[in-house]
């Protein structure tokens, strides 16, 4: 057996099966080979995993779909000036109540003070989905640095953060809200924010908590610290972009599922308070009297049916583009 | 395992216990149970010393804190601050009717939901199958709140077109029915029907989850492999199997809703534990709205533990030494 | 040569997916002669495990189809079989063995009870204690230590190799004419590689069964098999018997699998693969699939135009499927003959 030499041999080329089969050789170059790999239809485009992701959420055909109609509900809110025939706080006495109908435009309705419905649902729209994406946001950083530091440092510490996330799982989050909402934060919609932000933040917790975790011991993150790298910097940039896939399918998730929370704690009226016309506030308004004017509450709900349901569809649309284990064929 | 439970029982007592004094820290900082009272002009200024003094109401919180511990355990919780009501009396009626709603809406949420998740994971793909899954995304986007209206809205109509009250709109019973048990159906149709179709929407569409992964998984494979009829490879290999992640979101579940049937028992007006609830945090009372919260997070808790020994009952991979 | 125990002519099937029609297999036919053991070798891809599971029903039939072919199997085609007359082969007469014994046993039931499963299924007519006798029997065959405690333990209480010998025994409790094992070592650590394979010679010995063995190591096939068929990108480009095809391989593709296999007594520091990579199922490329990465085809016309027919090459049963098979003369022969030697 020869000894290794001190550096690898200097290759022309690799060599081929033709040395066996005696013939006069035709010496295939690499480059040969690759060519006829092309013709012959092998892939060998190189895609990065979020190429593939995003190929897999476009065919997504309901998360598409949602994803427009979320675009433009989304442009109308923010654009509520341009959009809404009317203020949201204007008040006419000659038109109150009216059922749904083209007379001066008021193609929802108007309530008791005679304000137009359409409007007041896009500002209120507004207002709700400004809150649902603030406290998505806030949760997912509360509960990302929560997890990260949990899972990446372990010990204690980790067992203190999580004794912290379970007390917050441990109280009943309604009721909870409404009682700090009551004291603390009714009626603005930042406060409101931040306070249904400080009850979801768990789950971000816990997944990012598993992923750090389970990738603490990995070779890659020892071979960054050997390279010298600070704990900050290992966690973010190395373990962490491993869980930015759950991160986001979670954070699209929790948008919807504030819009309902907000919704249902400003119809109790501990939320958002009028004169702000959350979605939920409307049919707060709307439902005194017996449910007479139905169109108060069923429209202001729509939207909201809606906004959620796209939501969703488009969180399920990114937890499939991300995550695609299904059918295993072994050939 | 009676280690493990009492291991687990002990960590979330102090969790308990701080998040009752957050709670109550809270409640009292902000809210004067007596200001209603102090603003009704009749009441004369000796009352009103006699009730703080009585109730320490002048004390750092803290001590208050502690008094108000020291009632709740040896008084069943003591009485609330107006009106000298004993709380355990209304808590433990208010208790017993929360339960029926939810532990019918959870029994019909469930029979329900397993039996679309099977059959939706059995025909992937099939008019049923999307027909259900849209059926869930509707349920878990639509507000509770919403959607009760709606349907009060409905059999209101109903009644005012047709004459025919088929459900009941609000309150747990009517004042003198023939037929209680009748009675009392109808008038918990309507809540426990909007409760169970949110359950329904999320139960069903882990079941399909978790059935389809159980359905495509290499023992299944073996099981048909060996030639057992294909029920049998459904029912005792799949079905089986797929169930036990659900029992864990089931129990999760019911704990949360013993406190989290708010917004439901509101707008129906039924006299359970959330009604009891908002109106204690409307009177600013922080002693019923203490109770409250100790019962409900004792039920998380407890229900929090059951999920894990029935999970480890049921899967042997995962039993407690 | 006596009848043919499996007789599979023609066989064919497809996957529908997102990115199309995947041709998994693409007219394979062999046969199985009792007693016998086969050995299946391929690339993942190459439509081995396909082949073999359509033939028990056992390939899922949307996304899968089998467009064509036929199986005899004791006088009747298993693939135009009602489906209830196939279910009662499987386990009784045609029994698989799995890759991966881990998943391949259900969690949460006793493997006693698993076990059990498949011996009453096919024989209702047992009564319980006899089924349980009959499974520690069997247990003990394939060399599982106590069978009367393993009897009521769960899978994770077994190692990786013991479940496999479970498994194995699940396969030959009712004593069936043909065992199909499919890389039935591949999921384990080497050293109980070699006790598997033991079992695997013991059962096959117990019970005469003939044997399917689908693999892609060949050491295994030269230490198990006496025929072995040589798959490439869903069709079998080589089949013969061991002696023959080992000492003297007359397809391109079996070539460079002899030659990829790294040999204790070699020159060479290097090991040579095959290069380039196995063809997309979902885009053949036209004529013989394996012409891009062909030391042989050196670019020739037919290569890449013509599908070659699987053909004999002399009186023994040596079949391959190569335009210009006839230029290699057993060439091969010193160093595969090496290849040989080194492996087993």
């Amino acid at each position: 057996m020869s000894e290794r030499s001190a550096q690898p041999p200097h290759i022309e080329q690799p060599p081929t099966s033709a040395a066996i089969v005696g013939e006069p050789q035709v010496a295939m170059q690499m480059d040969d080979h690759l060519e006829l790999s092309y013709d012959s239809g092998v892939d060998l485009k190189a895609r990065s995993q979020w190429g593939y992701a995003m190929r897999r959420f476009l065919r997504h055909r309901l998360a598409m779909g949602s994803l427009v109609v979320l675009l433009f509900l989304g442009i109308v809110a923010l654009f509520a000036d341009f959009f809404a025939p009317y203020a949201f706080d204007e008040p006419d006495f000659l038109s109150i109540t009216l059922p749904p109908t083209t007379e001066g435009n008021h193609f929802f309705g108007t309530d008791f003070l005679g304000r137009d419905s359409l409007s007041r649902i896009i500002y209120g729209l507004r207002t709700s989905l400004w809150v649902a994406l603030v406290v998505s946001l806030l949760a997912t950083l509360i509960g990302t640095t929560v997890g990260a530091v949990a899972g990446y440092f372990g010990g204690w510490v980790d067992n203190g953060l999580m004794r912290l996330t379970d007390l917050v799982l441990t109280l009943p989050g309604l009721a909870v809200l409404l009682t700090i909402s009551v004291y603390v934060g009714q009626g603005d919609p930042k406060r409101v924010a931040i306070i249904l932000a400080l009850l979801f933040w768990t789950g971000f917790a816990r997944i990012v908590r598993g992923t750090f975790l389970s990738l603490r011991e990995k070779e890659f993150v020892e071979a960054a610290k050997a390279s010298g790298a600070g704990d900050g910097r290992i966690i973010l940039r190395h373990i962490l972009p491993n869980a930015i896939g759950p991160i986001i399918v979670n954070a699209t998730l929790i948008v919807a599922a504030a819009i309902l929370t907000e919704a249902g704690l400003s119809f109790l009226g501990f939320g958002v308070q009028p004169p702000n016309p959350a979605l939920g506030v409307l049919i707060n308004e709307g439902q005194s009297e017996g449910l007479k004017f139905w169109w108060l509450v069923t429209f202001p709900g729509l939207v909201i049916v809606l906004i959620a349901l796209c939501i969703n569809f488009i969180g399920d649309g990114m937890r499939d583009a991300l995550d695609p284990t299904q059918r295993r064929i072994r050939a | 395992m009676t280690t493990y439970i009492l291991r687990r029982l002990l960590y979330s007592i102090p969790v308990l216990f701080a998040a009752s004094f957050l709670v109550f820290a809270m409640v009292s900082a902000t809210g004067d149970p007596l200001g209603t009272l102090k603003m009704t002009p009749n009441i004369s200024q000796q009352t009103i010393d006699l009730i703080t003094e009585k109730k320490h109401l002048d004390e750092p919180i803290p001590i208050r804190y502690f008094y108000w511990l020291e009632e709740a355990l040896t008084d069943k919780f003591g009485s609330t601050i107006i009106g000298e009501r004993p709380i355990w009396d209304d808590l433990s009626r208010v208790i017993g009717n929360t339960l029926q709603l939810v532990i019918a809406a959870e029994l019909i949420a469930i029979l329900v939901a397993v039996f679309i998740g099977v059959y939706s994971a059995i025909r992937q793909y099939s008019a049923f199958d999307y027909s259900a899954t849209t059926f869930s995304f509707l349920g878990l986007s639509t507000p509770v709140f919403w959607l009760a209206l709606m349907l009060q809205v409905l059999v209101v109509n109903i009644f005012l077109a047709y004459d025919v009250r088929i459900f009941y709109v609000s309150n747990l019973s009517s004042p003198d029915p023939d037929n209680f048990l009748l009675d009392r159906i109808q008038h918990l149709a309507l809540p426990v029907i909007v409760l169970a179709i949110a359950s329904i929407a999320q139960y069903s569409r882990f079941m399909r989850a978790s059935m389809l992964e159980v359905i495509n998984s290499d023992y299944v494979r073996t099981a048909r492999a060996k030639g057992l009829p294909e029920r049998t490879v459904i029912m005792k290999h799949g079905f089986r199997n797929a169930l036990i992640p659900l029992t864990t979101v089931i129990a999760l579940n019911f704990g949360a809703l013993l406190g989290g049937a708010i917004i439901t028992e509101t707008i129906f007006s039924l006299d359970g534990m959330g009604l009891y609830f908002i109106t204690a945090l409307n009177d600013a009372d922080p002693y019923p709205i203490m109770a409250w919260l100790a019962i409900t997070s004792i039920a998380i808790v407890l229900f929090n533990l059951i999920a894990d020994i029935a999970y480890g009952f049921l899967d042997p991979r995962v039993r407690y030494e | 040569m006596p009848e043919p125990l499996l007789s599979v002519r023609d066989l064919a099937v497809e996957f529908s997916t997102e990115d199309g029609v995947v041709h998994a297999v693409n007219g394979v036919s062999y046969d199985v002669y009792p007693g016998e053991v086969l050995g299946v070798v391929g690339e993942s891809g190459s439509g081995k495990s396909v082949g073999v599971m359509s033939l028990l029903g056992l390939i899922p039939q949307p996304p899968g189809r089998i467009t064509s072919g036929e199986a005899i199997f004791d006088g009747r085609d298993l693939l135009k079989m009602p489906k209830k007359q196939l279910r009662r082969l499987r386990g009784d007469d045609v029994a698989m063995v799995f890759q991966d014994p881990m998943t391949s046993l259900n969690p949460v039931l006793r493997v006693g009870d698993q076990l059990g499963e498949a011996i009453s299924t096919h024989r209702p007519e047992l009564k319980r204690g006899q089924v349980r006798a009959r499974v520690i029997q069997l247990l003990e065959l394939v060399g599982v230590p106590n069978p009367e405690t393993r009897y009521s333990q769960y899978p994770h209480e077994y190692s990786g190799g013991m479940r496999q010998r479970a498994m194995i025994a699940m396969a030959i409790a009712n004593e069936p004419k043909l065992l199909i094992a499919d890389e039935p070592t591949t999921a384990l650590d080497v050293t109980i590689q070699a006790q598997v394979i033991e079992v695997l010679k013991a059962a096959q010995h117990e019970t005469h069964a003939a044997t399917i063995l689908i693999t892609h190591d060949l050491g295994l096939v030269a230490e198990l098999c006496d025929r072995v068929a040589v798959m490439y990108a869903g069709r079998i480009v080589e089949m013969g018997d061991i002696y023959t095809i080992f000492a003297a391989p007359r397809h391109p593709y079996t070539i460079g699998l002899m030659q990829s296999l790294p040999r204790l007594a070699a020159e060479n520091e290097w090991l040579q693969p095959i290069t380039g990579q196995p063809p997309s199922l979902l885009n053949m490329p036209p004529g013989c699939p394996f012409h891009p990465r062909c030391f042989l085809s050196q670019g020739r016309l037919p290569c890449r135009t013509d599908v070659p027919e699987l053909r004999s090459i002399d009186e023994r049963a040596h079949l391959t499927r190569c335009h210009y098979a006839d230029e290699l003369h057993g060439q091969g022969a010193a160093t595969t003959a090496a290849a040989v030697e080194g492996v087993s």
